[in-house]
């Protein structure tokens, strides 16, 4: 489309994508990149089975198990696979192990060192581009949007949708800018920052939007503090978040397996030079939020919203302006054993997880490790775990030396999956138990039926660790 | 996909805020490969109370749910919508719903049906004791007091939930220009056309 409007970013991959456009403004939109695990698709292959389809572009497919896997070993000594003990978790990853090859889309095994959580693996391995149009069964896509790419969860409908005519049916998003401005504090960290804005913008405050983050914060922060960042867009409500590609995302994609070469590589660069959001373009929203008043922050409830600084107390829930604020806040502080007013810092914790889709990469573990260095998780701390988010991930860590740091602190050293963010594998927090955990949502029963969940960064999940109790990551950097 | 066009019936009098997909089909009944059944593990965390509305004589079997708003957050899983198909509800009435699960629902012909918080206050109330009614042709809820209630809906969605049609196999008629598209981006944006190298 040629216009001289000035456009945003998400308008300019929107544009580039639109291969029909209907009356009433549903879009047939164009997808450039599809990631499957195991647990959104079978259902989608059954269909296409059923109705003698095929998969349209399996090259542009990309299959990886995630969600069941267990993260303990997955060979034995003599190089044979150790059964998943759970009979549903097995028969749904065997569906995928089936069905990958029988409708030709590559697969990386769960013994494959490329193997990891999909959101780690798509831009570790150059399949997940900027400007690129990325789908994946998983809410937690938007997390691709750290690179430049318009990226967001679908449904198992949708799954078979992409699988069967690369397309999806689509309106157009509204747009907003979330403009984070000044410099981040030390010990402040991009989780932080996500924190921050979901507390500010509430659950639903970025429905219906596609959020662009922008400003010195973002552009200062490292691509996978920027996956971090768009990956919880959706827990503030918007489908997919947005940062635009610049010189340190063409450095971290440059030379990845499926990263273009060649001629492509610099016709690639061109078109991504070309990308950033025009002067002059306008956003349905603006929301600017200043970098001071972001600090290491904490989840006291049982939604992403319910964010505050870790100096901070329990709130009570007649605090809140609205009524089924107040009824929901209730709820959450007697699932969560909490008293209002009661300091952050006084809460203790049995449980910690590192890992997950927003916090697994390389750089989450070496500030995790940089705090654990020389220290023990705490004596009350009953269970710690470290989940590299891919095996590549594991790899680095171990060449560097992370994983000593990680078990002479009295953490357990995990084989790469989605693990405690989620019960749907061994991986789970006893029911009435606490967890600083640095994955992406606090819902009731999210990490096992009655666990408690806190969201933090990783350097403030390897605090907690250590002194038994949220605290300040401050204190001890 | 069956065709929707009126919805009758009592209403699951909800009301409850940023009800997210965890509440609604907690992760461990993800691991089913059919539809069915799921049910059976809707809303498990509420039913847990004995008093549940869900399991009350009164509602259950109710084919309207209404909720408050953000109804849906949370994860893709298409499972949410399958559960509350097959717990029976064909229709969801909130001030808002996430964008992935009304996506979901709307391909599985629940009708999601947005409406602004004092209707669903006055809803709510109609719904402790008495049916309400929904009528897709002409966007309304009423119920025996009178009550009128517009709602809007895209166009689009309308005629796929009226017809019960097929979306995947709408677009397959599109085909062609799918290919046309495909092969401008071959010329244009050969990197994005290019993914994973493949084996013969």
């Amino acid at each position: 489309m040629v216009t001289t409007k000035p456009r945003t970013l998400y308008q300019k991959i929107w544009d580039a994508h639109v291969v029909e456009r209907r009356d009433d403004g549903t879009c047939l939109v164009y997808i450039d990149r599809h990631l499957v695990h195991e647990v959104t698709s079978p259902q989608a292959f059954e269909a296409l089975r059923l109705a003698g389809r095929t998969v349209r572009r399996p090259d542009l497919t990309l299959a990886v198990p995630d969600h069941n896997l267990p993260t303990t070993a997955r060979r034995d000594a003599a190089g044979q696979r150790i059964p998943i003990a759970d009979g549903e978790s097995a028969a749904q990853l065997a569906a995928l192990e089936r069905n990958a090859p029988a409708f030709g889309i590559r697969y990386i095994g769960d013994a494959d060192r490329e193997q990891g959580i999909v959101h780690v693996v798509g831009p570790e391995q150059g399949f997940s581009l900027p400007g690129a149009t990325i789908v994946c069964g998983d809410s937690h896509t938007a997390c691709h949007g750290g690179l430049g790419a318009l990226a967001f969860g679908i449904g198992t409908s949708e799954v078979e949708h992409v699988l069967a005519t690369q397309t999806l049916l689509l309106k157009q998003s509204k747009s907003m800018e979330v403009r984070v401005e000044g410099e981040l504090a030390p010990g402040v960290s991009a989780k932080d920052v996500v924190l921050h804005i979901t507390g500010v913008l509430g659950a639903s405050g970025g429905t219906g939007y596609v959020i662009e983050y922008t400003g010195s914060v973002i552009r200062a922060l490292s691509i996978e503090g920027r996956l971090t960042v768009s990956n919880m867009a959706i827990e503030h409500g918007a489908r997919a978040g947005l940062i635009a590609p610049d010189a340190k995302t063409i450095v971290y994609v440059k030379g990845r397996p499926y990263a273009p070469k060649g001629d492509d590589w610099d016709k690639a660069v061109a078109w991504w030079q070309s990308l950033a959001t025009d002067a002059g373009a306008q956003y349905d929203k603006v929301v600017v939020i200043d970098a001071a008043d972001i600090a290491p922050s904490v989840t006291w409830g049982t939604s992403p919203e319910d964010v505050v600084p870790i100096s901070g107390q329990v709130p009570a829930p007649d605090s809140f302006a609205d009524a089924s604020k107040r009824d929901a806040a209730a709820k959450s502080l007697a699932y969560m054993g909490l008293e209002p007013g009661q300091p952050m810092t006084s809460v203790e914790i049995q449980n910690v997880f590192i890992g997950s889709c927003t916090n697994s990469r390389i750089e989450d573990l070496r500030a995790a490790a940089t705090v654990l260095r020389g220290r023990r998780k705490a004596d009350s701390v009953k269970w710690a775990i470290v989940v590299p988010g891919s095996g590549l991930v594991k790899a680095m860590a171990e060449a560097e030396g992370l994983d000593r740091v990680f078990v002479e602190a009295g953490f357990e050293w995990r084989e790469p999956g989605c693990s405690a963010c989620l019960g749907m594998n061994p991986d789970k927090v006893p029911a009435g138990e606490r967890c600083a955990s640095t994955s992406n949502r606090n819902f009731v029963g999210r990490q096992g039926p009655g666990a408690r969940t806190h969201l933090v960064s990783p350097a403030m999940a390897a605090a907690a660790a250590v002194m038994g109790h949220l605290t300040d990551v401050r204190d001890l950097i | 996909m069956e065709p929707v066009t009126t919805i009758d019936g009592r209403a699951y009098p909800f009301g409850q805020k940023n009800v997210d997909t965890d509440v609604i089909i907690p992760s461990h009944w993800l691991k089913t490969i059919t539809r069915e059944g799921l049910g059976r593990g809707a809303f498990e965390s509420l039913r847990q109370d004995p008093d549940n509305l869900f399991d009350s004589a009164e509602f259950t079997g109710s084919p309207i749910l209404i909720a408050g708003d953000n109804f849906g957050c949370g994860s893709s899983r298409e499972h949410a919508a399958w559960a509350l198909l097959d717990l029976g509800v064909r229709a969801v009435i909130a001030p808002s719903f996430s964008d992935i699960f009304s996506g979901n629902a709307f391909k599985n012909g629940i009708l999601t049906v947005v409406l602004p918080q004092d209707a669903i206050d006055r809803l709510v109330e109609v719904a402790r004791t008495d049916p309400i009614h929904i009528d897709l042709d002409s966007q309304t809820v009423t119920t025996p007091f009178q009550d009128r209630f517009v709602f809007e809906i895209d166009a689009f969605r309308k005629e796929c939930l009226i017809g019960g049609l097929d979306e995947v196999g709408l677009t397959m008629a599109r085909g062609d220009a799918i290919s046309g598209f495909e092969d401008a981006v071959r010329a244009e944006r050969p990197f994005l056309a290019r993914g994973v190298e493949l084996a013969a």
